[in-house]
């Protein structure tokens, strides 16, 4: 398993998951199949409207039915002294209305529970949730996100005209002066549909209380159990930590969707202590899609001003964001600090201004979802230039390369907060251009065009912001806390490491890339170290892992708890050698004086003697262990150049991927392999945004893609080979140098592919359409009748 | 998904399955594979208070010749048609369909029967029954009786079976060496149901190679497979190239305009390529 690179680690080897012989035997131990004797199963009750007054609510005849334990409804819950859930993000003059683990007298999204059932089998859970009777009184629903605003009906009193927030960033004077001065303006409306997370495994918790010790122990499908403990134990259950342990065992994937803290896995978590046994619930694929925050959501009016020559002047933004029913615990701060700040993209742009209102509807909460408010800003950056191009008739290549931010003016300050700390977007692009054969490309497409094939080429020329997030960065922007992490490594008496980690994995890999990181550091066999995360009971603290912070920031807090362990050997290996530790060298595992190699001890050798402690000084401690947390001093920002090709069959209007280079710095790579997985899986989820999901809602409110028949996820046989290739800029944020490879394909993918499909269609005179690009609407676009102009 | 309980019972026999479902009346509900039943039972939009599995019945699997016909077991599953030389040889549009349905996990379980009998009216293999002239065997407490696929399908999730009945057996006639049919359609890019599926069956002249005998279904365009004799009209007594065939399929835009002007364009399309294909494996 491990394969050392060419200069003999394992540090930037591609080395296997160690993670994937259980995953692909199905040996994994996922939420679900954990089981305590004596458990009972949770079945929700759930609202068939998207807004409706509870009139009343009848559970006599489901209590009556046989194995039926318990049923609960909101105002119960709200009596036991169950709290609303907090949002974790708060902005200046936002509203946070309630959100009841379970509806208290109102119900605001279809699939909102009304009560639950709690019985000794998940069959007759179900049973008696059908025979609940719920007298509704149904409201009009506000589904529309822009129109939100103007809706005679308010999803929550507290929130009038439904807005939740508004929120401003970048100087509005000095951008209406870029526009004043402009000698082109171009501008665009877009929207950016919602979208369904899709996690493979569904929700799911098992609550279990022991009143014998008083202890509360939560298995839940978390991203960050630390952060599920802490927000429930102390705001919405008041339950006191120290006796509450939540594990978020093997976890089936994420994309944000299982960041936060969901109704669901409160009420098992409160229940398990009324009724005295285990409570388990496990989400339907359904529920999932009725309840798992969803992600995007924006309808945004974009101007961009340019100079007679093409270069960008000022960027103006005005973005409507829908949040949902409810505010999800990160949801304030995904349209606003996590999009309006990368607005600038990779250009250099004077002048922006960004404008977002978030808003209330009757639809499902929508929070982070791979690439958070980044991919959302990506987008628009990516699509205005893109028309900018074809408006002033200059080549999408030249007019972002002219408008690149040069990288000798790194640090870059943008108008828009953030300060690049590293970049170099030219090489990225060459190779990205080079990678496609660009120039034989365009030839190609002009070719195609007169015979009546639509080929169309799609450039996206992405930042985004990684290393989430720097306490003094993240604190000036207005967040109530920094999101640092935490590590530990433990050395056992035999030389072997365990290290435990406060990133959480549901697919990334670390068991296996920080294992590989410990083993290169120590100079130890990879073998001999083991990954522990997930477990607020065994693991010191975390933040969790989202906004691709594993490597960069959980990373860096591993290397430096292993420094503190380096550091200690070497005054074990002085104390043993009879030297001083300033003159002790350690060297792939081997600690010695300087200039006398021969005369060493091995790791393994320190370790024990670290147990043994015999004839210590009084100032050096018996044991190997250190702690470290690692708060960045920055974000990290990855970049690169996407391009897609496509063709659009004028007979269908189906899309044909023909080619996709993607070219990525993500500074340096731990295990390439791992990191091309995450990139291909990006890409198809970005590919899948552009082109097929769509999370769609009638006018009622009623989700229409409520399912996998519906609901189009990518799959291989619709994607071309992904040309992958990594131009390296370590940052200089961390001490690795790693940016993170997490979101990049997702953020990169999506403009690069719309942009592609608008080119194909350029001869119809087509300048834009909205997400999804499906074959009916490109049909539709490319029919002379109806063509657009 | 956790559905409604029911009882289960998994007759041997044809005559026990008939003789089951003539005491349950409509309370029962045949699992032939569940690809479609068994996620309705989860979502508890069917709750059937018996459910009749059929797969233990030997005498319901299986293809076989019976002389002029082709005779498929209803309990057949999507793989064993894929990999019947005889289906491929005699009806390759079968072939078609199902080796697209699904996925393997999918064509292991899922059963020509159990598609056909369920009648969504986007699946493939109904439309194809039809273009293929097929009949289906329905067999009672009273006895078998042969129905057409032409009347067979009577709209969503309907057919011409009667409470009771079970559907035992698909028959297809053997057409002359001249003879080839074909499947083409579109997915939907969720569910891979056909968003539009063509089906059709060319029969040439041993002698000139003109059109004999031609037909045409459609589904996804309606409630249930939809013939296009206006496209078989414009092919009889007429050479099967392309630019014929180009025109013929294109007459399916009016029969096809109810279900929108995208998935009539759609349905032209896969006509032309079953139809191309037909007749290329009738030559």
């Amino acid at each position: 398993m491990s394969t050392p690179n060419a200069s003999g680690s394992v540090l930037g080897a591609s080395v296997l998951r160690r993670e994937d012989a259980r995953f692909l035997t199905g040996r994994g131990r996922y939420t679900d199949d954990i089981t305590i004797p004596g458990t009972t199963h949770a079945a929700f009750v759930r609202s068939p409207h998207a807004h409706a007054r509870i009139r009343s609510i009848d559970t006599t005849r489901a209590e009556s039915l046989r194995g039926v334990q318990a049923i609960f409804t909101g105002a119960q819950l709200a009596a036991g002294g169950v709290n609303g859930i907090p949002t974790g993000w708060l902005l200046p003059d936002i509203k946070t209305p309630a959100h009841h683990p379970i509806a208290v007298d109102r119900v605001r999204h279809t699939g909102e529970p009304v009560a639950v059932v709690i019985a000794d089998s998940p069959y007759v859970a179900r049973d008696a949730a059908e025979l609940v009777v719920v007298d509704y009184e149904p409201l009009p629903a506000v589904v529309d996100t822009e129109s939100a605003l103007t809706n005679a009906t308010l999803v929550h009193d507290t929130a009038p005209d439904n807005r939740c927030f508004h929120w401003e960033l970048g100087d509005a004077a000095a951008t209406d002066a870029a526009f004043r001065n402009a000698a082109h303006v171009v501008s665009q409306r877009l929207t950016n549909q919602r979208l369904a997370a899709v996690a493979m495994e569904p929700r799911s918790a098992l609550a279990s209380y022991s009143k014998a010790t008083d202890d509360l122990t939560l298995w839940v499908t978390s991203q960050n159990p630390h952060v599920h403990r802490l927000i429930m134990g102390a705001f919405v259950l008041g339950v006191p930590e120290h006796k509450f342990r939540v594990i978020a065992p093997d976890v089936g994937g994420g994309f944000g969707s299982k960041i936060f803290i969901y109704p669901e896995e409160c009420v098992v978590a409160w229940a398990t202590k009324q009724i005295g046994k285990p409570v388990k619930w496990t989400a339907t694929r359904s529920e999932s899609f009725l309840t798992d925050a969803q992600g995007r959501d924006h309808v945004t009016d974009v101007e961009l001003a340019l100079d007679a020559d093409g270069r960008f002047l000022g960027l103006r933004v005005r973005t409507v964001a829908n949040l949902g029913a409810y505010l999800s615990l990160f949801a304030p701060c995904v349209p606003t600090y996590l999009y309006g700040t990368l607005l600038s993209g990779v250009y250099k742009i004077p002048a922006i201004h960004v404008a977002v209102d978030g808003v209330f509807t009757n639809t499902t909460p929508v929070d982070a979802y791979r690439g958070a408010g980044r991919p959302e800003a990506a987008y628009l950056v990516e699509r205005i230039v893109d028309i900018a191009a074809k408006q002033i008739g200059a080549n999408p290549a030249a007019i972002r390369r002219a408008n690149f931010i040069p990288a000798d003016a790194f640090p870059y300050q943008t108008p828009v907060a953030l300060q690049y700390d590293s970049g170099n977007y030219g090489p990225a692009f060459d190779l990205a251009l080079r990678k496609i054969d660009y120039t034989k490309l365009v030839e190609e497409q002009t070719q195609a065009r007169r015979q009546g094939r639509y080929i169309g080429i799609g450039i996206s020329t992405y930042i985004e912001a990684c290393s989430i997030a720097p306490s003094q960065v993240v604190g000036s922007l207005g967040a109530q806390a920094g999101l640092y992490e935490s590590a530990s490594v433990r050395v056992h008496p035999t030389g072997k490491v365990t290290v435990f980690t406060g990133s959480h994995a549901h697919g990334q890999g670390h068991e296996t890339t920080f294992a590989q990181l410990a083993a290169h550091e120590l100079g130890i066999s990879m073998d001999d170290v083991e990954i522990v995360h997930g477990d607020t009971g065994v693991v010191q603290f975390g933040m969790g892992s989202y906004g691709s912070r594993s490597a960069a920031v959980g990373g860096t807090a591993i290397h430096l708890a292993l420094g503190k362990i380096i550091d200690k050997a070497k005054r074990i290996a002085a104390h043993l050698l009879e030297a001083a530790p300033e003159d002790i060298v350690a060297e792939n595992g081997r600690y010695f004086v300087r200039g006398s190699p021969d005369r060493g001890k091995g790791f393994a050798e320190l370790s024990l003697a670290a147990y043994l402690a015999h004839n210590y000084p009084r100032d050096l401690e018996p044991g190997l262990e250190a702690n470290a947390f690692y708060d960045p001093s920055n974000f990290t920002f990855p970049f690169g150049a996407h391009i897609a090709v496509v063709e659009v069959k004028q007979e269908t209007g189906e899309v044909k991927l023909l080619k996709y280079v993607a070219v990525d710095d993500v500074g340096n790579v731990i295990n390439p392999m791992i990191v091309d997985g995450m990139v291909h899986g990006g890409i198809a989820q970005g590919i899948a945004q552009a082109l097929w999901e769509e999370m769609r809602y009638d006018d009622n409110g009623q989700p229409l893609d409520a399912s996998l028949m519906s609901y189009a996820v990518p799959r291989a046989d619709q994607l071309p080979v992904f040309d992958t290739a990594r131009t390296v800029t370590p940052s200089p944020v961390n001490p690795l140098g790693i940016k993170g490879a997490g979101e990049t394909g997702t953020i990169a993918s999506t403009p690069a592919v719309v942009n592609a499909v608008i080119d194909a269609l350029a001869p119809f005179g087509v300048t834009h359409l909205d997400m999804p690009l499906t074959p009916e609407k490109l049909w539709m676009a490319m029919r002379p009748s109806t063509g657009r102009t | 998904m956790y559905p409604a309980a029911f009882d289960y019972s998994a007759p041997s026999t044809v005559d026990d399955a008939v003789r089951l479902l003539a005491q349950l009346g409509d309370s029962a509900k045949l699992l032939a594979g569940g690809h479609s039943l068994l996620p309705l039972m989860k979502l508890r939009f069917a709750q059937p208070t018996h459910v009749v599995d059929l797969r233990r019945i030997p005498a319901l699997r299986g293809v076989r010749r019976d002389g002029q016909t082709l005779v498929i077991g209803a309990m057949t599953t999507y793989a064993e048609l894929v990999a019947s030389r005889e289906v491929f040889d005699v009806a390759p549009a079968i072939a078609d369909a199902a080796s697209h349905i699904g996925d393997p996990q999918v064509r292991n379980a899922g059963t020509i029967g159990g598609s056909v009998a369920h009648a969504d009216p986007s699946a493939d293999l109904p439309c194809v029954m039809v273009a293929l002239g097929a009949s289906m065997v329905a067999t009672g407490t009273g006895g078998q009786r042969t129905i057409a696929a032409d009347e067979f399908f009577r709209g969503v999730y309907t057919t011409a079976l009667d409470a009771g009945e079970l559907l035992t057996e698909i028959r297809v006639p053997l057409s002359s060496a001249r003879a080839g049919s074909a499947y083409a359609k579109h997915s939907h890019p969720a569910s891979r149901f056909a968003l539009v599926g063509v089906a059709a069956t060319i029969e040439l002249e041993r002698m000139s190679h003109r059109v004999h005998q031609v037909r045409v279904a459609v589904t996804g365009v309606s409630d249930r497979p939809l013939r296009a004799i206006a496209v078989e009209e414009a092919l009889i007594g007429n050479m099967p190239e392309p630019n014929v065939i180009g025109i013929a399929a294109a007459r399916l835009a009016d029969a096809a305009n109810e279900a929108g002007e995208y998935k009539a364009r759609l349905a032209c399309i896969c006509a032309e390529q079953a139809l191309g294909k037909a007749a290329q494996r009738a030559q």
